[in-house]
Parts: C-alpha cells; sequence; structure tokens
C-alpha cells in the first residue's frame, strides 16, 4: 500500500512501511565516480573492513575523461588501485555513469540504487527508487551494502495531453521547476505520471527522472509499463504502481500548452518561455549530460543539422552520454552530420558539463546548453551565462548562433524516423 | 569572538568549490579554493570558529563532498542557514561540520556580526540577541555525538541508527 516509494521500501523490507519512517535498507548497487570516487575511496579505507561485494560497486571514469591534469590524472589513480585491490569487477570508462547504469542492467524495477552524484535520480524512469548521497554515505555502502534513508513523502506530478511538435520532455522538467522552485521536492520524491509521461520513451523518461534533483527531490519515480518492458528487451516486467497512495501534494501540467523553457541564469528556475530571451547571442551550444545525450537527444540535433552549417560565431559541442550512444549515432551517420555541419564531437563522458575540460566558458561568455546545471562558474568564469534547454532548441540556436525557436524550422525527416524508431510519440 | 560570513540564496556546491578546484582529497587544498571565485576573499579571511548564514537551499547543486569540507577546512565551525538542499546537509553532519536551519536569523543579522552557537540545543546568540534553530533529526544526532558517520559505523555499526529510527 502506498505511493511508489513506499510499495518499493515495504517490497524490500517484507514489512509495511511509511513516509517519514527511517530505515536501513540493503542496496542492489552503491556507483561513484571519478570525482566522488577517491574521497568515498578515503573514506572506505578508514573503516578497515572488507568490500562488501566487488560486483555491486560501480566505478565510472566519465567527469574528467581521459585525464586532462596531472592532478585529474591523480584521482583516475586512486580509483584504478582500489578497483584492482579490491577486486571490483565493474569498472568502466565509457560514457555518464548514470547513462551506463541503465545501460548496463544495474537498474531495475522495483530496485534500489545509491549512487555519489546527485542526478543518480535518473535510474527512477525505470521505476527503481535511486538517489544521490555524498561519498562518505556511499563508502558506509561498499562497507555494507546498505544505507540508511528517511523514506520520503511523495509529490505526484500529472502530465496531461500530448506534447506538442518541438517540445520534449526537458520543457515539461523546466515547466515543473519554474512552478515548484529550485528547492520545490526537498526531501520528496516526485512522481512522473499522466498521459504524457505514459507515453514517453524511457529515454525521454530518463531526462525528467534526471532533473528531478534539480527541483531538490530525492528520487523521481515512473510506473514501469510496456515501454519499460520493451526497454530492457523482457517478457515481463514488475508489476509496481501506487496503490491507493497518499501524496503529499498533486500537480497537473497541461502538455499542449506548453511553450519551449529556458533555465535562464544564474538559476534553474529563472525559467522563461523561449520568446522571452529568443535572439540573445551565443559563443557555445552544448548538446550532451546526463539530462539530454541520448540517441533521441542526437537524432533530433542531427535532423536540425543535416546539410546546414553552424554558425561561425558559435562553438558547438556535442557529447553523446555513452560508448553506445555514440556508436549507434555513428553508424546512422549522425556524428558525420555533426562534423559536416561544424560541431565538434568529443568522446562519451560528461565533456563541458562542469566546466572541467572541452568548452570552458570564459569572463563574459554565453552558453546554451542541454545539461541541467546553469549555476555561476558551472561551466567555467563565474562571469559566464549558461542557458538551458532541449534539444531541438540547442540545435536551432547552434544554427543562429543565437537563441532561436526549432518551431520555425521544418520539423527534421531524420528526427522524424528516429521517433517512430523508437516508438515515440510523433 | 566568532563571526557572521552571510550569504545569499541558493549557495550551489559550484560556488563553494568550483569543478576546477575539488581535484583533490586534501582538505587543506579544498579550504584555501573555498568560494574561490563566489567571493575571493573568504578563505584569506575566515578565522577559526568563524560562522556561515546562507539563505534558502544551501548548498544545492552537486553532490560533491569536498564542499562541507572546504568550508570546514577553511576554519569555519557551523553553517546556518533559512533551508539546506539534502545532499548537502547530510554530508556535512556526515564529516562532522555542523549544520543548522533557522529561518528567523536571516534578515536580523549582518556580514561581520559577533555569533556563538549551541550545537546541540540550536541556541543561536547574535550580539545578545537569541535565535533557536531547528534541532536536527535522530540520526544527524548520534552521528554528532560519534564526531562523524564512519566513527559511528566504525563503533557501533548500523544498530546505532537502527535504534534511533
Ligand atoms: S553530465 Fe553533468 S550533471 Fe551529468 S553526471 Fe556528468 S557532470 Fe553531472
Amino acid at each position: 500500500m502506498g505511493t511508489l516509494t513506499e510499495e518499493i521500501f515495504s517490497r524490500r523490507l517484507g514489512r509495511e512501511v511509511h513516509a517519514g519512517e527511517i530505515v536501513v535498507a540493503p542496496v542492489d548497487y552503491a556507483m561513484a565516480h571519478d570525482v566522488t570516487g577517491p574521497l568515498a575511496i578515503e573514506a572506505f579505507r578508514k573503516l578497515d573492513v572488507p568490500l562488501w561485494d566487488p560486483e555491486r560497486v560501480i566505478m565510472v571514469f566519465d567527469h574528467i575523461l581521459p585525464a586532462n591534469t596531472v592532478a585529474s590524472a591523480g584521482l583516475h589513480k586512486i580509483v584504478r588501485d582500489f578497483a584492482d585491490e579490491f577486486g571490483v569487477t565493474h569498472v568502466f570508462q565509457e560514457g555518464i555513469c548514470h547513462q551506463l547504469m541503465v545501460e548496463k542492467g544495474f537498474v531495475r524495477p522495483g530496485g534500489i540504487v545509491v549512487g555519489a552524484d546527485s542526478h543518480s535520480t535518473t535510474y527512477g524512469a525505470l521505476g527503481c527508487f535511486s538517489a544521490g548521497f555524498g561519498s562518505t554515505d556511499i563508502a558506509v555502502t561498499f562497507a555494507t551494502g546498505r544505507t540508511w534513508f528517511r523514506v520520503p513523502e511523495t509529490i505526484r506530478i500529472n502530465l496531461r495531453g500530448t506534447l506538442p511538435p518541438g517540445i520534449f520532455p526537458k520543457d515539461l522538467a523546466l515547466k515543473v521547476i519554474r512552478m515548484l522552485g529550485a528547492e520545490g521536492a526537498n526531501y520528496l520524491a516526485v512522481e512522473w505520471g499522466g498521459e504524457a509521461v505514459e507515453a514517453m520513451s524511457v529515454d525521454e523518461r530518463l531526462t525528467l527522472a534526471n532533473l528531478t534533483v534539480d527541483f531538490g527531490g530525492k528520487a523521481g519515480l515512473c510506473e514501469p509499463d510496456e515501454h519499460t518492458r520493451a526497454y530492457l528487451g523482457e517478457a515481463e516486467v514488475l508489476d509496481l504502481h501506487p496503490i491507493s497512495p497518499v501524496y503529499r501534494s498533486v500537480i497537473e501540467v497541461d502538455a499542449e500548452k506548453l511553450e519551449p523553457q529556458i533555465a535562464c541564469p544564474p538559476a534553474i528556475d529563472n525559467v522563461q518561455d523561449l520568446s522571452a530571451v529568443e535572439g540573445t547571442e551565443l559563443d557555445e551550444v552544448f548538446v550532451g549530460s546526463c539530462a539530454n545525450g541520448r540517441i533521441e537527444d542526437l537524432a533530433i540535433v542531427a535532423g536540425y543539422f543535416k546539410g546546414k552549417q553552424v554558425h561561425p560565431r558559435t562553438r558547438t559541442i556535442v557529447v553523446p552520454a555513452s560508448k553506445q550512444i555514440y556508436m549507434e549515432a555513428l553508424s546512422r551517420g549522425y556524428i558525420q552530420t555533426f562534423m559536416e555541419a561544424g560541431a565538434l564531437v568529443m568522446n562519451a563522458g560528461c565533456g563541458p558539463c562542469l566546466g572541467r575540460q572541452h568548452g570552458v566558458l570564459g569572463p563574459g561568455e554565453r552558453a546554451l546548453s542541454t545539461s541541467n546545471r546553469n549555476y555561476a562558474g558551472r561551466m567555467g568564469s563565474a562571469q559566464a551565462e549558461i542557458y538551458l534547454a532541449n534539444p531541438a532548441v540547442a540545435a536551432a540556436s547552434a544554427l543562429a548562433g543565437a537563441i532561436a525557436d526549432p518551431r520555425l524550422l521544418p520539423v527534421p525527416a531524420v528526427a522524424q524516423k528516429t521517433w517512430e524508431l523508437v516508438g515515440g510519440r510523433r | 569572538m566568532a563571526r557572521i560570513f552571510k550569504f545569499g540564496d541558493a549557495i550551489s556546491t559550484d560556488a563553494i568549490i568550483p569543478g576546477r578546484y575539488n581535484v583533490t582529497t586534501d582538505p587543506t587544498a579544498l579550504g584555501k579554493a573555498c568560494f574561490i571565485e563566489a567571493r575571493p576573499d573568504f578563505a584569506g579571511s575566515v578565522k577559526a570558529g568563524d560562522v556561515i548564514v546562507g539563505g534558502r537551499n544551501f548548498g544545492c547543486g552537486s553532490s560533491r563532498e569536498h564542499a562541507p569540507m572546504a568550508i570546514k577546512a577553511a576554519g569555519i565551525d557551523a553553517v546556518v542557514a533559512r533551508s539546506f538542499a539534502r545532499i548537502f546537509y547530510r554530508n556535512a553532519i556526515n564529516i562532522g561540520l555542523p549544520v543548522i536551519q533557522c529561518d528567523a536569523i536571516y534578515d536580523a543579522v549582518d556580514d561581520g556580526d559577533p555569533i556563538s552557537i549551541d550545537i546541540r540545543s540550536g541556541g543561536i546568540d547574535v550580539d545578545g540577541k537569541m535565535f533557536q534553530g531547528e534541532t536536527p533529526g535522530p540520526v544527524a544526532v548520534a552521528i554528532m555525538e560519534a564526531g562523524t558517520l564512519i566513527d559511528l559505523i566504525k563503533t557501533r555499526g548500523w544498530a546505532a541508527i537502527e535504534e534511533v529510527s
């Protein structure tokens, strides 16, 4: 009985669990990466115990890949030495941790997964309870296979109707952030539901679950269904639904009335309709990140770029979220399209999202990004400005050299085809 | 006397320690880079025992534990804020940096005001004016009493948390 979160914890603990309770629960997997991993490893070593399970600890090199300074190479070395010493089997350097957690099958409906990264909420797209933690919490999970949770209350968000062309899950997420504010779901779980979410592919739901933490959410969950089953390539998927749930609040959003939403500097909840900032000149456009670096996102951008040139004022950087996505994009010809259009294509990983490498912003520069963070200093200089938008807006803006409305351009054929390929709704 | 360093709303972990400066696990290096771009004079002017007073959603953004580590290593004894982002709050408690939620104090204090705090009771004294912070939850209290989460788990295991749940 209860919300998706309560259902998951009740099943896991074999008794009825309610929001507000503090529980110590076993987890399926614990993930850390090249920035949070070293601190987790240091804390874990202080406990002076064996690793709980070398096959359930996931280590990913993604935030600075390959290492760009001697200092970051040193961080990688700490992680490698740890993985060797303790026999960690799942060590990856082929994409963003959150994408790999999903692609590699560590995320299951009804599961509980913890990650030393705030966007670990992403796995909720498959009906898994997952939350981000700091390194010390993750170190304790490395040692014991468990962590403590205050089982959160839930905000239910129902997205009514169908998304119009040129409007994407990113716009829905930004709209909700606009309504609730950057701490609107602090300490709470979020359930994403309603017709528009039911129609979404798993890739699209991953964007919603990802952005849940950006308005404070502890977890962002979707009910597993046909799309989940197809995505996992399995005959059946766990029957997991809210049962007579009591929600903290229920929010209805009308998908059909949505305009493209832009998060303007310097805060994720400084959201405007695209029309308010149209024409703002850009020095950089970044397509990628755990929010919008998946194949459907690349398909949209490739569709708009086909046969065109990005604006010479604007360096345009494309970073596929994983090697698998990169290779799929290669085989579909998208990578060639990006390069012919004049975009720079980087290896799979976080890329410029956190301001370390691959397109750091200088003082006074302005970027539009498909990622999820626009704090001052996030992508480089604290005097740079970051706008966040959906991939179609990013594509149209790269072509124009300024924030532009993709709905004024013809719907690209390649994107149309991909939407059909992935069982999309258009 | 400890002094207040006052910050605004939505102080992100990117502002506390930008991604380019957390390429280390060394607390001293993190302390020196604390607020390096948002408030470049910060690390140089903090004296041991000083206190940060923040607005809403303090510590929002990335889960980087480097952020509370940097604040602690810079010499700050506690952070009082109108509200905290969940992961930052938990990280701070885990590493032994006291954090206290208190709404009323924010508009009543200025940068540089003298402050003293009783962490256990949440009582805050700013130049004779008293404020009451919210008392931490039972798990946070258990961790604070042990020092850090690592100390708690090392000495008492999960039983320590199961007892208070
Ligand atoms: S892509 Fe950006 S938001 Fe996602 S994990 Fe990497 S740095 Fe964090």
